[in-house]
């Protein structure tokens, strides 16, 4: 059998595993914000809607047809979708103006999206499972036995950052996109319709949002209201990176979701070295919940632009 | 926010205008019917609404209001029932937070609240009121049959898990009262976290023969479908809150296996269940949950009392509702000294019923259960 | 002669006043304690309007202050009802039910938390400052739900209401009088800070801090002193919010806390004196009015909001004052 210290050691390497897993979802959430911020300067608070939309856009597919794959394209679709609505509605009215108006009116559209969803799909959470190809454990060399389904996140997850990070430095598309963030009156002076270019963008972020929705919502709750943490949490992540950064975004979901999970599971052993179990556990506990912020002001205080933001 | 349901069977008001009614009971209903929580709230208003319908009575008024579940908000709209309304008789609080908000203060102005759900410990030992009854149960007491109950079938070593939070730590200290073996693990997660990989893998590496866990909600969702798809085999046991007819649904046969205590499940074997649980159905088209029948109870108690005492009356409404004659979906019901039910707690089974997750009564964890905190209980 | 912003100021005071004693004269304590509510929430506006419409501070953190304030009442009332200390090292200090002094307690409090979170805060900009202000109230969020000593998440009760010398505050119509009160003294103070030369130079360090260097004053003191007055009048207006609910809780602490007390500043009208007062008695009413329409009222409430900032720029004063926003408050489009 493992000695003591090898089953640590086995531990430890899943718990990282878990942080990364934790954070590569936390990075399909947060480019998506990072991009709208980037190319656009709008702060969207109803990013977190979107990923709602896209878990119960999936939800109901797979409900009716039994298929995940169609269940992931449809939550593409339907944030995409919603995104294109929102933007053409709403939101082009925005980038004009301050941070507080766009704050508010992406307030106000959490409380439409949210209620509207309660009002179609009801009250209680929806059922949405993991493939069954993907259902269970895989062992890992070294006898990590890991859920498979968590793997094809991590893969899902980098595969996105490196078509994102190709379609950015490589496409004509991503030319305009760069050209927007750093001088938005030269892309108009290129000829660009800035108008198509920041709709296509905001869809892009929105179907990025959705998609990382139904992805998680096979392993969590799909409920109303289940985009708010998220939201705050990406919003963590783009700042400690540095805002309209994609880099910055990777990183900082990387930096997130190590500090977050391993905080959880290290915070309380350490208090316990020197503290009485139960007040150990409390402590422990009450300082994990907090670590991620403790790690952004910390970031910020140093970095007052975050990690790879410019000034 | 005037929901305003005056309920009358509408003929028989018609005939019974003249009649010598007292003056009837107006209660205000304070629940969660918006957000996350709302299942829930909704849950309890259809049980309780359901029963004021079957009683054909035209002389209930119950005022539903929001609380959106901020406790804010909830000692807000009780000032209104109490203050504008004028109701006499308070209910529907789903959290055992806003309850500790609400309770003291409306039982204080001489209101009876009746509560469907919820029951912080403060409210069970020294906080009591004798104008505050609970239908439904005391926080620990699943959490203690559970304990019992795993002591009873061999249970050495628990992993124990909660969120971090007061509600949390009474559940788990409400299983550890009863439970006899070691404790492999402690563990209280953040509120609201919907993560658990962390904790799955403490749970695999733990040596332990049960996972016992306090999740409500989505959090419960969550650590379920996870922990299914995680490869760990340790068996999996907690109150019913966490495998809620509602809750099920969501879940899935991630579920299908699991252990929970509870004062009811719809396969219940008693007359006033059946009736129920048919009569839920054709109402609303879904399972009544838990939360459904508290709902109906609380409604029945209410309507036991009223055919007894005026409420006008309150020394006699109240020894009316400490009688608490009525045919309770659970079977048996009368209440401990301090207002608290003393009732059978059940061991429940997640089954498969064609394609339907629900639960299955496999035994009793608790008979004629009583709270831990009824002796500190001075009224 | 009264410029029209004057007139619909006139008319705010007077409806504030008016409305809840004809309520209290035909017996509606609930509209008295409604427009109290709209009292409390106008001042925790009040406060964060001074650091956002005059030093164009977006905090997203206000509810920090809120709830500090909040659990300042909260803790002292119940250390005075169970008769227990709340230090007994190195002096004993008793707790206490006389508003007065835990009215100093939460400004002096939250007035101090603001001074140690704005000296770190005021180093970024932007949205920088909007995130790192939410993650300061995030971090108070979380230590009161898992701090087991006052109540966790379960919040504390203030049995009952604290005293304040000469008053029946349990009476609803008298505590609308010192909540009532404590606002008008803070939009006299506030309008007071806006026309001195300590306002004007924060006002000027907004649009142009360039301009405000050259001439040596350091914005960052500025915007700091501002943030700090700015902390402690919403933390009164967490205490008064207590002695209201006669409970405190960490939901005071949330974001959406912080998110409520914005929308009432941009409701009312950003950088206008009274735009708090407007906003926090629009949204009480809508909120009562669209309660009662239907179980999904927020649709309503957001569609309404979302109407407003898109079509009646300057909120609700600038729209019935007939004006565009004097000058756009923020960061402005703060890029990158």
């Amino acid at each position: 059998m493992f000695s003591r210290t090898d089953m640590s050691l086995i531990l430890l390497i899943e718990q990282l595993l878990n942080g990364l897993q934790f954070g590569v979802m936390l990075f399909l959430m947060s480019a998506g914000l990072t991009l709208i911020f980037g190319v656009m300067g709008l702060i969207n608070l109803a990013h977190g809607s979107l990923y709602m939309v896209g878990a119960f856009a999936a939800a109901g597919v797979a409900a009716a047809t039994g298929s995940f794959a169609l269940a992931l394209a449809a939550s593409l679709a339907a944030a995409a979708i919603a995104g294109v609505l929102v933007e053409v509605l709403v939101i082009r009215r925005l980038y004009d103006r301050d941070h507080l108006d766009q704050v508010l009116a992406t307030f106000a559209l959490i409380l439409i999206f949210s209620e509207s969803t309660r009002w179609v799909f009801g009250s209680f959470p929806l059922y949405l499972d993991v493939p069954a190809a993907l259902s269970g454990a895989v062992s890992l060399p070294g006898g990590i036995s890991y859920p498979a389904y968590r793997l094809a996140i991590i893969g899902i997850g980098l595969a996105v950052a490196v078509i994102l990070f190709l379609l950015i430095s490589k496409t004509r598309i991503g030319m305009r996109i760069r050209a927007g963030e750093s001088d938005r009156e030269m892309i108009g002076a290129l000829g660009v319709n800035i108008s198509v270019l920041y709709t296509a963008v905001f869809a892009l972020g929105a179907a990025l949002a959705g998609f990382a929705g139904a992805l998680v919502g096979a392993i969590q709750s799909v409920q109303v209201g289940m985009g708010e943490p998220v939201l705050i949490l990406a919003f963590v992540t783009i700042v400690i990176g540095g805002i309209g950064s994609i880099k910055g975004a990777f990183v900082g979901a990387l930096l997130v979701g190590l500090t977050d999970t391993l905080g959880r599971v290290l915070l309380p052993v350490a208090f316990g070295t020197f503290m009485d179990p139960s007040s150990a556990t409390a402590v422990g506990a009450a300082l994990a919940s907090m670590s991620i912020y403790i790690l952004m002001a910390g970031v910020l205080l140093f970095k007052p632009t975050g990690l790879y933001g410019s000034a | 926010m005037k929901l305003k349901a005056l309920l009358a069977a509408t003929c028989a008001a018609a005939f019974t205008m003249g009649a010598a009614y007292a003056e009837g009971v107006k209660v205000g209903m304070i629940t969660t019917l918006s957000g996350g929580g709302a299942g829930l709230g909704i849950d309890v208003r259809d049980g309780f609404m359901l029963a004021v319908k079957q009683s054909g009575r035209a002389d209930i008024e119950v005022v539903i209001e929001d609380d959106q579940r901020k406790p804010d908000i909830a000692v807000q709209l009780a000032d209104k029932l109490v203050q504008q309304e004028k109701v006499d008789v308070l209910t529907g609080i789903i959290w055992s937070n806003l309850a500790m908000a609400v309770v003291p203060a409306v039982t204080a102005q001489g209101k009876f609240y009746l509560s469907p759900n919820a029951g912080p410990s403060a409210l069970a030992g020294k906080g009591c009121h004798k104008n505050y009854f609970n239908v439904s149960w005391q926080n620990d007491a699943f959490n203690e049959a559970a304990g019992a109950w795993a002591s009873e079938n061999g249970i050495g070593k628990v992993f124990l898990m909660a969120p971090n939070y007061p509600a949390g730590k009474d559940m788990i200290a409400g299983f550890k009262r009863f439970f006899k073996g070691d404790v492999a693990a402690e563990v209280y997660t953040k509120l609201g976290q919907t993560d658990y990989a962390a904790e799955i893998a403490q749970i695999k590496a733990a040596d332990a023969d049960l996972v016992y866990y306090f999740l409500p909600g989505g959090m419960g969702i969550s650590f379920m479908k996870q922990y299914a798809g995680s490869g760990a085999d340790k068996p999996v046991m907690g109150p019913a809150f966490s495998f809620d007819q509602g809750i099920l649904g969501a879940i899935g046969e991630a579920a299908l296996g699991v252990k929970n205590t509870s004062h009811w499940s719809k396969d219940l074997d008693n007359a006033a269940n059946k009736a129920f649980v048919e009569s839920f159905q054709a109402e609303y088209g879904r399972l009544p949950s838990l939360y459904a029948s508290q709902g109906f109870d609380t409604a029945l108690l209410l309507i036991s009392a009223m055919g007894k005492a005026d409420v006008k009356d309150a020394d006699g409404f109240r020894a009316a509702l400490e009688a608490a004659e009525f045919a309770s979906t659970r079977g048996d019901f009368k209440f401990g000294p301090n207002h608290h039910p003393i009732q059978t707690i059940y061991m429940r089974e997640v089954v498969k019923e064609g394609d339907v997750v629900t639960n299955k009564i496999i035994g009793t964890a608790a008979t004629e259960h009583t709270d831990a905190y009824a002796a500190d209980c001075k009224m | 002669m009264i410029s029209r912003e004057g007139l619909i100021n006139t008319a705010l005071v007077f409806g504030l006043l008016l409305v809840p004693l004809w309520a209290h004269f035909s017996d509606e304590p609930y509209i008295v304690t409604l427009s109290t509510r709209v009292a409390i929430l106008a001042l925790a506006g009040v406060g964060l309007n001074l650091a956002l419409g005059l030093g164009g501070l977006v905090s997203l953190g206000h509810a920090m202050f809120f709830g500090i304030g909040g659990y300042a009442a909260g803790i002292l009332a119940s250390h005075a009802q169970s008769y227990t200390p709340l230090f007994e090292w190195p002096v004993v200090i008793e707790g206490t039910q006389f508003m007065p002094v835990i009215w100093l307690v939460a400004i002096v409090a939250s007035a101090l938390v603001a001074l140690l979170t704005g000296a770190l805060s005021l180093r970024t900009s932007g949205v920088y400052f909007i995130m790192i202000t939410l993650a300061f109230g995030q971090m108070f969020y979380y230590f009161t739900i898992s701090w087991p000593a006052y109540g966790g998440e379960d919040g504390l009760s203030i049995y009952v209401r604290d005293r304040f010398p000469g008053l029946n505050t349990l009476v609803p119509i008298q505590f609308f009088g010192l909540c009532f009160a404590a606002l008008m003294l803070a939009l006299v103070v506030v309008a007071r800070i806006a026309r001195s030369g300590f306002g004007l130079a924060l006002n000027a360090a907004r649009q142009n801090e360039a301009r405000v260097r050259a001439v040596g004053i350091e914005p960052y003191r500025l915007r700091l002193a501002a943030f700090v007055i700015s902390g402690a009048i919403t933390g009164l207006a967490g205490a008064l919010y207590a002695d209201l609910n006669r409970f405190v809780s960490p939901a005071m602490f949330s974001w959406q806390t912080s998110g409520e007390i914005m929308v009432f500043v941009i409701l009312g009208g950003v950088a206008r004196l009274f735009g708090p007062v407007a906003g926090a008695a629009l949204f009480i009413i809508l909120e009562e009015v669209l309660g009662g329409m239907s179980d999904y009222w927020h649709i309503w409430l957001g569609l309404l909001l979302l109407i407003v900032v898109l079509f009646a720029r300057g909120g609700l004063i600038g729209l019935i004052a007939g004006q565009a926003r004097r000058d756009s408050a923020g960061e402005g489009g703060g890029h990158g």
